[in-house]
């Protein structure tokens, strides 16, 4: 027999798959639809309290009808307090799927957080985002913690003033505001952000500002409640160079002003140096490497991380050809046994054949799933 | 050196106007100055960055050059010829010479053809190699592309980006062409496989001699890939020249705030950083005088009332600035 070809499935197979799906989608669905979920299930405490987020072994799965995709597959990281956490890797790798689970906004009922756990300290309380119900995530969403879009544009309903849609995040937050000192508020918002017609903007419709204008009412609409934790998937990608410098500098400042900490989702390395205290590289669903930001760049380990700085070019150093890391992502409904990035990596070794790699940390905050650091990771244990 | 440089391309005060239609009777009320006086030339077998924001009329310029739109003014001398001058029929042989690669490769691919017939229409239309050599011919330039000679079958939807991108440089280069206008050919793409592109984009430079135009907003790519770089802001040309002498040593206000905005992969590097205040202006209703001086750091009074002049700093490093007025 030929061999079986990975990519292709029969109607049939594909049909006991989606029935299977449905069975276990149907299960996680029920047991989230319960009317009263007992809190004990999502107050938990943190680990260490001087971290905003806790990351703890995440694993988001789409149940699609050509099997099942781990689009985040074990996934581990702290946000301090205050501080930036960059997530970089290629498109597909499961950096946005990473925040969308962070606010519980990952695309029901096919996708699924289907374990680990989420810890989220709001100031008050230590809430594990998997297992909250929709009520408390009602509660946390835009207040305490809020995210930035990609794209300015869809994320603004083009049917209303720009002004309305930001009263509304702070009204339904803040009841107890009067109409007039919410509009006050949005209106200070929007001074914040730096728009300098701030009362004309306020009534003015989202069709009619341009692309950096748009990201900032999304970030004033963001911060309009002063969240722990900004969330920010690729927020300057859709933009010019010259606009993505002032909408950096302008959540570097604000972050300070309202002592919040950022989870910033991009794949440009020359923004997560300049933003980030930490680095998550991230390679196929998988933490691949991460440390601070310091470690990530003057150090890099892992193959992919090296790969992704020697791909890009740098203004002011001249190389005659770019280092491109041949071939592709796996594909994810059937992801190897090995090392995810074994096939196209060009450092192999041996014991690549055996399973992905382990944490090796080699020091206290550089962590590297790769077996060439597997000696050195001993080491400093 | 000698003196006569052998030109492929030269483009002459170039205005491409689009007008606004509008008030009771639909008549046309104002002009948007997508391009508005530009003038460069390009050598043979070298490779032309244009950069700027969006908006500042890259994508215009090049497509007002291949005749894909219609100029306002001016004149585009391709090999000698002015292009502009050129009957249907004549432009029809012409377009063999000159091709376009665009941005988005998902959008510029019809999902109906097979890839063998998407590279290989126009050769047969044009009747540029006999039929009997025809397939053979298509799976040599699939190959220098590198796509493989069984993707023929195989319809745009089965491919990644980056390949899908290889097909659209593999379309352009089956007509073998001398002139390649590159639109912003690696911005839909990941970092790895754009660099896969830039180095297949260069190869096929070396191999066949071929000239770009190099369209582009990211500024490191523009840097790695071109010999002379072109700054655009508002329709017009702000400062040209040899791309060592412009990044090393801008001139232009507008050239060094763009370059100060660029974020370096070195956490250490904290560079003093001149941010631009607002937007870019309509390009309806430009600022008086020198475009820039709106947002513009060193603007003085002159700036306010008369377009600056370009002016020559040497080694074809122009620029078009009040501040070197008596330089």
């Amino acid at each position: 027999m030929a061999k079986k070809n990975v990519n292709y499935i029969s109607a049939k197979e594909s049909r006991k798959i989606s029935k299977e799906n449905r069975k276990i989608t149907k299960e996680f669905e029920a047991k989230r639809n319960r009317k009263h979920i007992p809190e004990e299930e999502y107050i938990t405490k943190m680990k260490n309290p001087e971290n905003c987020v806790e990351f703890d072994d995440v694993h988001t799965y789409f149940f699609t009808d050509i099997g099942t995709v781990k689009a985040v597959d074990g996934v581990s990281f702290n946000v301090p307090q205050g501080k930036t956490v960059g997530i970089v890797g290629e498109s597909g790798c499961g950096k946005s799927v990473t925040s969308l689970s962070m606010l519980q906004l990952v695309q029901r009922p096919q996708g699924q957080t289907v374990s680990g756990e989420i810890r989220f300290n709001s100031g008050d309380e230590c809430v594990n985002v998997v297992n909250a119900p929709a009520s408390k995530m009602q509660e946390l969403r835009g207040n305490k913690m809020a995210m930035i879009f990609q794209e300015p544009m869809t994320a603004l309903n083009p049917v209303f003033r720009v002004g309305a849609q930001i009263d509304e995040v702070i009204k339904l937050h803040r009841p107890e505001m009067t109409d007039e000192e919410v509009k006050a508020r949005t209106i200070e918002m929007l001074g914040m952000v730096g728009i300098a017609n701030k009362e004309g903007v306020y009534s003015m419709y989202p069709h009619e500002l341009s692309g950096g204008m748009r990201q900032r009412i999304c970030i004033a609409m963001a911060l309009a409640c002063e969240p722990k934790l900004i969330v920010a998937d690729e927020p300057t990608t859709a933009l010019d160079v010259t606009i993505q410098a002032q909408i950096l500098d302008l959540l570097r400042d604000l972050k300070d002003r309202i002592n919040s900490s950022i989870m910033l989702i991009t794949h440009d390395l020359g923004v997560v140096a300049e933003m980030a205290d930490y680095v998550v590289v991230m390679y196929a669903g998988r933490v691949v490497e991460k440390g601070t930001a310091r470690e990530i760049f003057k150090d890099p380990r892992h193959p992919y991380t090296i790969g992704l700085m020697k791909s890009k070019p740098v203004v002011g150093q001249k190389v005659d050809e770019l280092y491109s890391i041949p071939g592709s992502v796996p594909n994810p409904v059937n992801m190897p046994d090995y090392c995810y990035f074994k096939d196209r990596c060009d450092m192999c070794m041996e014991c690549c054949n055996g399973e992905f790699p382990e944490e090796y940390y080699i020091s206290d905050t550089h962590m590297v799933r790769c077996y060439r650091c597997k000696e050195e990771g001993e080491r400093h244990e | 050196m000698s003196n006569e440089k052998d030109y492929i391309l030269e483009v002459n005060h170039l205005k491409k106007y689009f007008p606004i239609k509008g008030g009771f009777f639909g008549g046309v009320t104002g002009n948007v100055k997508a391009v508005d006086d530009v003038s460069f030339k390009i050598e043979r077998g070298t490779t032309m960055g244009l950069v700027g924001e969006s908006g500042c009329g890259k994508s215009t310029t090049g497509r007002t050059i291949l005749r894909l739109l219609e100029k306002t003014d001016g004149e585009v001398i391709f090999n000698g010829e002015d292009v502009n001058k050129k009957s249907k029929k004549e432009l029809r042989d012409l377009r063999t010479k000159m091709q376009i690669v665009f941005q988005d490769p998902y959008s510029s691919l019809s999902p109906r053809l097979p890839i063998g017939e998407i590279i290989g229409e126009a050769v047969r239309e044009h009747g540029l190699v006999p039929a009997a050599e025809y397939d053979e011919y298509i799976s040599k330039i699939m190959e220098e592309c590198g796509l493989q000679e069984h993707h023929k079958d195989r319809y745009p939807h089965e491919f990644s980006g980056g390949q899908r991108q290889r097909v659209c440089i593999a379309r352009a280069l089956a007509l073998n062409p001398d002139f390649i206008v590159c639109d912003e050919p690696v911005s839909a793409l990941d970092v790895s496989i754009q660099a896969q592109v830039i180095n297949l984009l260069r190869k096929l430079q070396k191999d066949r001699g071929l000239t770009y135009l190099f369209i582009s907003h990211d500024l490191s790519v523009v840097e790695h890939i071109s010999d002379t770089v072109g700054v655009m802001y508002l329709g017009g040309l702000v400062e040209t020249g040899k791309t060592e002498d412009i990044f090393a040593n801008p001139l232009h206000p507008y050239t060094k705030a763009l370059f100060s905005a660029i974020p370096m992969p070195d956490p250490d590097l904290k560079k003093e950083r001149v941010i631009l205040e607002g937007d870019i202006p309509s390009p309806a209703n430009p600022p008086k005088g020198c475009k820039f001086h709106t947002r513009c750091s060193e603007c003085m009074g002159i700036c306010k009332e008369v377009a600056p002049e370009p002016k020559d700093m040497g080694n074809g490093h122009v620029v078009r600035c009040h501040l070197y007025d008596d330089k």
